[in-house]
C-alpha cells in the first residue's frame, strides 16, 4: 500500500466474544477493505483496541467510522491519518542461514537492530521492529538467504505528538 | 425471588409492557412457553415462522410499540431472518426471540442448531447470546432500549434451553448501561440556524420527507414547518401518510414509480430539505443526476445516513421532532430578521405540472377490471383512518399512487427490503394492534401465494382483516420490466388467475371469500366485505394483466428520463 493512501483507526471496543466478528463482518459486508489488523488488551480489563488500517480507496473514511460506531460495543474511535501518526510492526522471519551464510545474517540483522531469536543448523529466527517500510526493506534483503517463514503482527499506532496541539480526534458523532 | 430462566425473559417481557406476542413453539424454546400460559402477554399462534416476525412488523408500523416474536431454534431462527431483514431496512423496531439448544452442546451441531447471532448479526441492529441466567432482566431491557431509541430497529436475543431452565435472583435493573450506544437527539444549535438561512434564499425549495418522520413521530412538527414556510412536501414510500395527501403542499411520492410533480420538483429544486430520508437509489435514480442544482439540509438521526449518498450542505444529526420543532423557532426568528425569497413563482409552476400531469388510467364500462379502479374503490367505500398494507410489486405501487393517505401510521408495507408476501402477515399485526381501525390487505397474487397460510391464523385468533388480491395471474412488476426491457419475451412471470382458486382457499382457511370479475360488481362486493367483522374476508378481483405502473425512470436514468403514462396503445380495453 501507498503511503498515506490509508487510515489508521484506533478502536476502543468491549472485550466480549464475538466483537471481532462484528467489526469484521460490518467491514465485509459494505466492502471496505482492512488492510491490517491488531487486537489487543488495554490497561483497563472491560475493553479491547483494535488497530485497524483501512484502504482509504475502498471507502471514505468517514463512512466507515460513522458505520463504525453504529456497533454497540464500539466505545470510541480515534481516527489517524498516516501523516499524524506514528506507526510501528513487529516480525519474525526464520530464514535459510547455514554454517557459510550465518555471519553475513548476523551482519544484516545488526544493520535493522533486529534480535536473533533463535539459531539451528540451517537457519535462523530473526526479530525486526520498526516502521512498516523497514520491515518491507528487511524482508527485500532477507530474500536472497532464502525465507523458510514470515509472520508480521499488523500495525498499531498513536498519535504524533504536535507541539501546537494534539492531532488525535476522538470520533464519537452518536451512535444510532 | 428465584425465578427460571425462562419464568425470568417472560416477566421481563411483561415489565417492558409487552402486550401481545407472535410465535410458534419447538424443542429448544418449549421452556419458555410454559410459564407463557400465566402470562398477562397474549400469544398468537403464527403458521410459519416469516408470519410472526412480519405480523410483529405490522404491529410496530400501525402502534409505534416494538414488535415481540418468539420461536424457536434453527429453522424456525432461519426462517425468521427475512422479517429480521425487512425490519433493518425499514428501522421497524422488533424485539426477536429464538430457543438455542443448550450451551453445553453449542458448536457440536447438535439438532436444530444453528449459528443465529451470525447469521442475524447482518440484519439486526444488535444481537445476544444469554450465558447466564442471571443476565436476562438486563439483556431484555437493553434489547428494547436499542430496538425503540435512535434509529429504530430489529434486535434478537438468542436463549439456549438450559438457560431457560436454571435459577436465578430476579431483579429489575433501573437504568441501561451501554457506554458504546449514545444516540445523539438533539442536533447542533447552529446547523439549525444555518438551515433556515439556507431557506430563506431558496428560490425553488422541496421538503423531502422520508420514513423517519414516522419513527420520531414528527408528522405534526412537518406540517407546522409546511404550513409556516409554504415550502411543498414529498413523501417517500415509508412516508406515505407522514403529512396528509389532501394537503395543498403535498405533492406526494417520489421516486421510480413517483408522480410527475414529485419527481419533477426534487428535480428542478434549488433546496431539498431532507428529514429521516436516505436517498434511496429507488427515490434519486442515478446519483449523479439527481436533483443537480440542489443545496441539501439533511437530517437524521442516523450520523452514517449524511453523506452516505450526496453530501449535505447542512447536516443535523438528530431527532426529526425535536430537530423540525427547533427549526420552525429558527424561521421565526429569521424571518423577524430577514426577507425571505418569494417562493410564488415555483408554487405555480409545480401547480402547472401537477395540472399537466396526473396520474393516470382508464377504466372501461365493460372492459378489463383495471386494479387503480379497484384501489380507489376500496378508498372510497373505507374510513379514511382505514390502515392498508401492502406486498411488494404492482400492486403495492398503485396502492402507494392511488390511496389517499391523509394520517400517519395507516400505510403498512416492505419498503427497502421489498418483501414478497409482507402483506397477510403485517396486516394481521397491524389489525392487532389497532383493533379499532378497519384494516386493508391490499395484495398481488404472487405475493398472496407466500404467506397466505397466516389467514388461518386471522381466521383462529378472531382478526376480521379484509384482503384485496389484485389477480393478474402474473409476476406483474417483473412482467413489466420483460415488457419494458426484454423486449416482451416473458420468462417464467405467468401463474394462472385460477391455480390456485383464491376463493376456495380463502373458505378453506375460516375466510368469507368473493370473486368480483368487472367493474360494476367492484363496489358492491366492497361493501359486502364491510359488514362483515368476525372473520377475515378475501375478494379475488380479476385484473387486467397488460396494465403497467406509469409514471416510471427506468433504472440506472436520472429522474429527468421519466416516463409518464403508457405509448398509445399499451394496456387493454
Amino acid at each position: 500500500m501507498e503511503q498515506g493512501t490509508h487510515h489508521i483507526l484506533s478502536v476502543l471496543v468491549e472485550n466480549k466474544f464475538g466483537v471481532l466478528t462484528r467489526v469484521a463482518g460490518l467491514f465485509a459486508r459494505r466492502g471496505y477493505n482492512i488492510f491490517s489488523l491488531a487486537v489487543s488488551p488495554t490497561e483497563d480489563e472491560r475493553y479491547s483496541r483494535m488497530t485497524i488500517l483501512v484502504d482509504g480507496e475502498s471507502a471514505p473514511i468517514e463512512q466507515v467510522t460513522r458505520q463504525l460506531n453504529k456497533l454497540i460495543p464500539v466505545i470510541s474511535i480515534s481516527e489517524l491519518s498516516a501523516a499524524d501518526a506514528v506507526e510501528r510492526e513487529l516480525m519474525l522471519v526464520t530464514i535459510v542461514a547455514g554454517q557459510d551464510a550465518r555471519s553475513q545474517a548476523t551482519e544484516l540483522a545488526a544493520i535493522f537492530e533486529a534480535k536473533i531469536l533463535d539459531v539451528g543448523y540451517e537457519s535462523m529466527t530473526l526479530m525486526v521492529a520498526g516502521q512498516p517500510e523497514k520491515l518491507d526493506a528487511m524482508t527485500d534483503l532477507l530474500g536472497p538467504f532464502g525465507i523458510v517463514e514470515l509472520q508480521r503482527t499488523g500495525r498499531i499506532a498513536l498519535p504524533k505528538l504536535s507541539r501546537q496541539s494534539s492531532k488525535l480526534r476522538v470520533v464519537k458523532p452518536g451512535s444510532a | 425471588m428465584k425465578l427460571t430462566g425462562a419464568q425470568a425473559l417472560i416477566k421481563s417481557l411483561e415489565m417492558e409492557g409487552t402486550e401481545v406476542m407472535f410465535g410458534l413453539p419447538g424443542g429448544a424454546i418449549l421452556p419458555v412457553y410454559d410459564p407463557l400460559i400465566e402470562s398477562s402477554i397474549r400469544h398468537i399462534l403464527v403458521r410459519h415462522e416469516q408470519g410472526a416476525g412480519h405480523m410483529a412488523e405490522g404491529y410496530a408500523h400501525a402502534t409505534g410499540r416494538p414488535g415481540v416474536a418468539m420461536v424457536t431454534s434453527g429453522p424456525a431462527a432461519t426462517n425468521i431472518v427475512t422479517p429480521l431483514a425487512d425490519a433493518y431496512l425499514d428501522s421497524i423496531p422488533l424485539v426477536v426471540i429464538t430457543g438455542q439448544v443448550p450451551l453445553s452442546v453449542i458448536g457440536t451441531d447438535a439438532f436444530q442448531e444453528c449459528d443465529t447471532i451470525g447469521i442475524t448479526m447482518p440484519v439486526t441492529k444488535h444481537n445476544w447470546l444469554v450465558t447466564d441466567p442471571q443476565d436476562i432482566p438486563r439483556i431484555v431491557r437493553e434489547a428494547f432500549h436499542v430496538a425503540t431509541t435512535g434509529r429504530p430497529g430489529p434486535v434478537l436475543i438468542d436463549f439456549p434451553k438450559d438457560i431457560a431452565n436454571q435459577m436465578m435472583d430476579w431483579g429489575w435493573p433501573e437504568l441501561v448501561d451501554l457506554p458504546g450506544y449514545k444516540p445523539n437527539l438533539k442536533g447542533h444549535p447552529k446547523q439549525i440556524k444555518d438551515a433556515a438561512r439556507l431557506m430563506s434564499e431558496a428560490k425553488r425549495p422541496v421538503i423531502y420527507a422520508g420514513g423517519g418522520i414516522l419513527k420520531a413521530r414528527a408528522a405534526e412538527a412537518l406540517l407546522e414547518l409546511a404550513e409556516l414556510t409554504g415550502i411543498p412536501v414529498v413523501t417517500t414510500l415509508m412516508a406515505r401518510g407522514a403529512f396528509p395527501d389532501r394537503h395543498e403542499l403535498c405533492l406526494g411520492m417520489p421516486g421510480m414509480h413517483g408522480n410527475y410533480t414529485a419527481i419533477t420538483a426534487i428535480q428542478r429544486s434549488d433546496l431539498l430539505i431532507a428529514l429521516g430520508s436516505r436517498f434511496d437509489d429507488r427515490v434519486t435514480g442515478k446519483v449523479d443526476g439527481f436533483a443537480p442544482d440542489a443545496k441539501i439540509i439533511h437530517v437524521d438521526i442516523d450520523p452514517a445516513e449524511l453523506g452516505k449518498v450526496r453530501r449535505p450542505d447542512v447536516p443535523i444529526v438528530g431527532d426529526c421532532k425535536n430537530i423540525i420543532e427547533r427549526l420552525v423557532k429558527a424561521v421565526v426568528a429569521d424571518r423577524a430578521k430577514h426577507d425571505w425569497a418569494d417562493i410564488s413563482p415555483w408554487m405555480e409552476t409545480v401547480r402547472g405540472w401537477q395540472r399537466d400531469f396526473p396520474l393516470q388510467y382508464e377504466q372501461f364500462e365493460d372492459g378489463p377490471l383495471k386494479p387503480q379502479f379497484c384501489i380507489e374503490a376500496i378508498r372510497d367505500h373505507t374510513p379514511t383512518d382505514t390502515i392498508v398494507a401492502s406486498g411488494v410489486g404492482q400492486h403495492q405501487m398503485w396502492t402507494s399512487q392511488h390511496w389517499r393517505f391523509d394520517h400517519p401510521y395507516t400505510w403498512v408495507n416492505s419498503g427497502g427490503l421489498g418483501t414478497m408476501g409482507f402483506a397477510i402477515p403485517a396486516a394481521i399485526g397491524a389489525k392487532v394492534g389497532r383493533p379499532d381501525r378497519t384494516v386493508w390487505a391490499i395484495d398481488g397474487d404472487g405475493c398472496f401465494q407466500m404467506t397466505a397460510q397466516e389467514l388461518v391464523t386471522a381466521s383462529s385468533e378472531r382478526i376480521p382483516i379484509k384482503v384485496a388480491i389484485l389477480n393478474n395471474a402474473y409476476l406483474g412488476m417483473v412482467r413489466q420490466w420483460q415488457h419494458l426491457f426484454y423486449e416482451e419475451r416473458y420468462s417464467e412471470v405467468y401463474l394462472s388467475p385460477d391455480l390456485p382458486d383464491y376463493v376456495k382457499w380463502a373458505e378453506a382457511m375460516g375466510c368469507v371469500a368473493f370473486r368480483v370479475d368487472s367493474p360494476e360488481d367492484v363496489v358492491p362486493t366492497i361493501e359486502k366485505a364491510n359488514e362483515i367483522d368476525d372473520r377475515p374476508v378475501v375478494i379475488d378481483f380479476r385484473t387486467d394483466a397488460s396494465e403497467n405502473v406509469y409514471p416510471m425512470v427506468p433504472v440506472g436514468h436520472s429522474n429527468d428520463d421519466v416516463i409518464v403514462g403508457p405509448p398509445a396503445g399499451e394496456g387493454s380495453r
